[in-house]
């Protein structure tokens, strides 16, 4: 349970993503979520900060972003801002929050360029 | 990079000129009183309400310019890295400097707060261009590396004009 977890926020992003993608039938091929926290430890907003879950990196990928209403990222990353709305909100919550949002299809394509380029 | 420099000095130019236009109204003789923000911080619910004051004066800020970046951060010293990435793009696509303004939300709590409240998005820096909200970091360089970025900004004609074809400084 996320209140005896070391990672409670990591957690919540996890659950709040994946269950609200079940609700809407669609698929989770990826969801890496990467604490990247330790990097800005240092940085003068962390200060007073004793969280070490404020700065994520989120890639997800998903057919829910087929459908034409998130054509665009900045839709997609609407909808995620949604769902963590509150753990972004709070004091000494989320603070930083990358994400990459993806189709499948836009993944394999992804892959594909960065193949080529290696 | 001798478009840096350039754009870094207008920018400080337009930033701080229109700055005063926002961080007047936001942050009032009252607001800054250490008792008023105390209270501020206590009333949760109080502080997500954009008041009109705060939403008149962004308002007034995102009209300030084609492209206005609310960062943390001056353009030529960025206070994070997101807002650096950030300004290092805009940069990088050529940004007429006059069309550009940059505000530093570091200076105002209200404008902070507000700006987050105003677009419906939770974190900073944030890019508008013609008014028009774009997104935050992730989506500047994902539009920059697609090429998306380059055909909005020629297509709303804010790049600086090109070396040779006139207009000399």
């Amino acid at each position: 349970m996320a209140s005896s977890s070391r990672t409670p926020v990591e957690d919540t992003i996890r659950e709040k993503i994946t269950a609200e993608l079940k609700k809407r039938d669609a698929t989770v091929s990826k969801l890496e979520i990467h604490n990247d926290s330790h990097l800005h430890a240092h940085h003068k907003a962390m200060e007073d900060s004793t969280s070490g879950e404020t700065h994520f990196r989120v890639v997800l990928v998903s057919d829910a972003f087929e459908s034409p209403e998130y054509a665009k990222k900045l839709a997609r990353h609407r909808f995620i801002n949604g769902l963590l709305k509150e753990d972004m909100k709070r004091e000494g919550g989320i603070h930083a929050l990358q994400l990459l949002t993806l189709t499948p299809k836009e993944e394999e394509e992804r892959t594909r360029a960065k193949e080529a380029a290696a | 990079m001798l478009s840096r420099s350039i754009l870094s000095r207008q920018f400080r130019q337009t930033a701080s000129a229109t700055a005063s236009l926002v961080s007047r109204p936001a942050s009032s003789s009252l607001s800054s009183t250490p008792a008023f923000q105390s209270f501020f911080r206590a009333t949760v619910a109080q502080r997500r309400l954009l008041s009109d004051t705060t939403r008149q004066a962004i308002t007034k800020a995102v009209a300030s310019a084609p492209v206005v970046l609310f960062m943390k951060g001056t353009p030529e010293t960025p206070q994070c890295g997101f807002s650096r990435a950030s300004i290092q793009i805009l940069g990088l696509q050529g940004v007429d400097p006059e069309k550009f303004a940059a505000f530093n939300v570091l200076e105002d709590s209200e404008l902070r707060e507000g700006i987050k409240e105003f677009s419906d998005w939770p974190t900073i820096p944030q890019l508008y261009v013609d008014k028009e909200f774009i997104g935050g970091c992730d989506i500047i360089v994902s539009m920059h590396q697609s090429g998306e970025l380059a055909k909005l900004l020629e297509e709303k004609k804010v790049l600086a004009v090109e070396e040779g074809e006139g207009k000399k400084e």
